[in-house]
């Protein structure tokens, strides 16, 4: 298995189902297939276990039963592998002792990269997502729109193969998550990673993606999808484009249907 | 803006400072009022003679205190340190010996500091050993907590990026400890003050040189209380300077650090 390094990674999930030690069963009978490169949104009622799924594809929790690959490979090998994995929660989770610089520079010293390169990369990652000026700052001198810009370029610095968001911007305001949105669109843009982004806001999942997962109550599973197919790339003026109004619709009647559904006993 | 923080300063010192002031007048008024016996209780102004009487002394002293208390505070530092470290790795480790380090705590320093002199010998090392042991527990503790209580989207940070156990222990657990100890160095150098002091009620020294706590025990014995009470106020003084010291050295490690905790 080994996939061309400058694209996404391709994930494969099919029957994948987890049990906690509790007893509790957060995912059941899954099944999702992502191509490479493609930006695919979940949506589902909160405690659903969406995150669950995220955590499952980072390797960071095992599956209980069922087929889970990235890349052909179970997570945790694709995450030691070059084939990089990168995770963006909706705390930003910086460390508060290091400088923003060194935030973002953390995943390439984990990973033992020369120093010098690390320099490199840390002043590219910091201009892509426009903090070049606060690399000397510590976090707690920054807004919380920049805190989540500096966790994205953390994520980025490692150039990942795919990109895990678990609803990023949802402590956000309203105008600084509009402008994160186009932000990392236009970063998913250039760079083709495959995106896997979990979202309370229907609205929200359908302007970034171009597939939306409805998903259902735990244990939980996709009970709805939808092809999001807009002309790139999308700007602002798509919000209010009659076409995106319905489609929100018709998502957001899916997910209301998701909600009601009880799950069989 | 300097005018405002004068204020405010003066704010905070003053009302304590009036206090001693009336607290010094009365104990005054108390011993000439009472006409009470020197020895019994001594006045302020027989103190201050007996400071300034004594004064090479008493300084004399408190620096070997100081000394003792430093070594102690400073080799418990880097003992709890270790221990905490071991704690933070191996939950077996911790649980074994966690009980024993809380005996630390609970154990009445006086009643065991004759039998830590009896082993470890009169002098210096005997005075350390027994400050080492009364200022280890708040390292261990505070030091183990603060190791141990990263959070956990932190600890997945790490794990996604492949860190070993060393680099969790180095870049994550370590730094994240840094307030905690500093908390547990402010509450532990304060006690190493007073286990060295009280040391030296038992080590002694020769009569050359000798500690606040064989000054405290002598004066005591021949009853020259103006004496015994200098001593006690060097032994007080001796406690704040090392408190301040360390307050003040653990605020410029958190500003460094990158902050103090807001949340």
């Amino acid at each position: 298995m080994t996939a061309d390094p400058t694209s996404g990674a391709h994930v494969y999930a099919t029957a994948v189902h987890k049990r906690f030690a509790d007893g509790t069963v957060a995912v059941d009978n899954l099944d999702v297939e992502v191509s490479p490169g493609q930006f695919v949104a979940l949506v589902g009622p909160s405690g659903c276990g969406k995150s669950t799924f995220l955590r499952l594809v980072a390797g960071l929790t095992g599956i209980s039963a069922g087929t889970l690959t990235v890349d052909g490979m179970p997570p945790h090998e694709a995450r030691a592998s070059q084939r990089r994995l990168a995770y963006v929660l909706q705390d930003p989770t910086l460390l508060r002792w290091r400088r923003v610089r060194d935030n973002v520079a953390l995943p390439l010293e984990l990973r033992h990269m020369p120093r010098n390169d690390i320099q490199v990369r840390v002043n590219d990652a910091l201009e892509l997502v426009g903090l070049q000026d606060v690399g000397d700052m510590f976090p707690r001198q920054l807004s919380g729109g920049m805190r989540m810009r500096v966790s994205i370029a953390r994520a980025l610095v490692a150039e990942p193969s795919l990109l895990l968001l678990d609803e990023p911007f949802a402590a956000l305001d309203e105008i600084t998550r509009q402008r994160l949105n186009d932000e990392l669109l236009e970063l998913w843009r250039q760079r083709r990673f495959t995106c896997l982004f979990v979202t309370h806001s229907v609205q929200e999942a359908t302007y970034l993606s171009q597939r939306v997962l409805v998903m259902g109550p735990r244990p939980t599973r996709v009970t709805a999808e939808h092809g999001v197919a807009f002309d790139e790339p999308r700007s602002a003026t798509l919000r209010t484009d009659l076409a995106f109004v319905r489609l929100v619709a018709g998502v957001s009647r899916d997910l209301s249907q998701a909600m009601e559904e009880r799950p069989a006993e | 803006m300097t005018r405002n923080r004068l204020t405010r300063g003066a704010g905070i010192v003053a009302p304590p400072m009036l206090f001693s002031v009336l607290v010094v007048l009365a104990w005054h008024g108390v011993v000439t009022l009472f006409d009470i016996r020197p020895y019994l209780l001594p006045g302020p102004m027989d103190v201050l003679h007996a400071v300034s009487v004594h004064l090479p002394t008493l300084i004399g002293a408190a620096a070997l205190t100081a000394q003792a208390a430093l070594a102690g505070f400073l080799l418990s530092f880097f003992v709890g340190f270790l221990v905490a470290v071991l704690f933070s790795q191996s939950r077996l480790a911790e649980r074994s010996l966690y009980p024993y380090a809380i005996f630390l705590q609970t154990v009445p320093i006086v009643a065991i500091a004759p039998l830590i002199v009896l082993w470890i010998g009169h002098g210096l090392a005997g005075v350390v050993a027994v400050s080492f042991i009364i200022s280890l527990f708040p390292i261990i503790a505070n030091t183990t907590a603060g190791l141990t209580s990263v959070d956990t989207e932190l600890l997945d940070l790490f794990a996604l990026n492949e860190a070993s156990r060393w680099q969790v222990l180095i870049k994550l657990r370590v730094p994240h400890a840094v307030p905690a100890m500093l908390t547990g160095a402010r509450i532990s150098c304060g006690l190493s003050v007073i286990g060295a002091i009280v040391g030296e009620f038992f080590a002694g020294y020769g009569t050359q040189d000798f500690g606040l706590g064989y000054l405290i025990i002598l004066t005591n014995a021949q009853t020259k209380t103006p004496y015994l009470f200098a001593s006690v106020l060097f032994s007080t003084g001796l406690g704040l300077i090392f408190f301040s010291a360390v307050a003040a050295l653990s605020s410029k490690t958190l500003d460094r650090w990158g902050g103090r905790d807001v949340n």
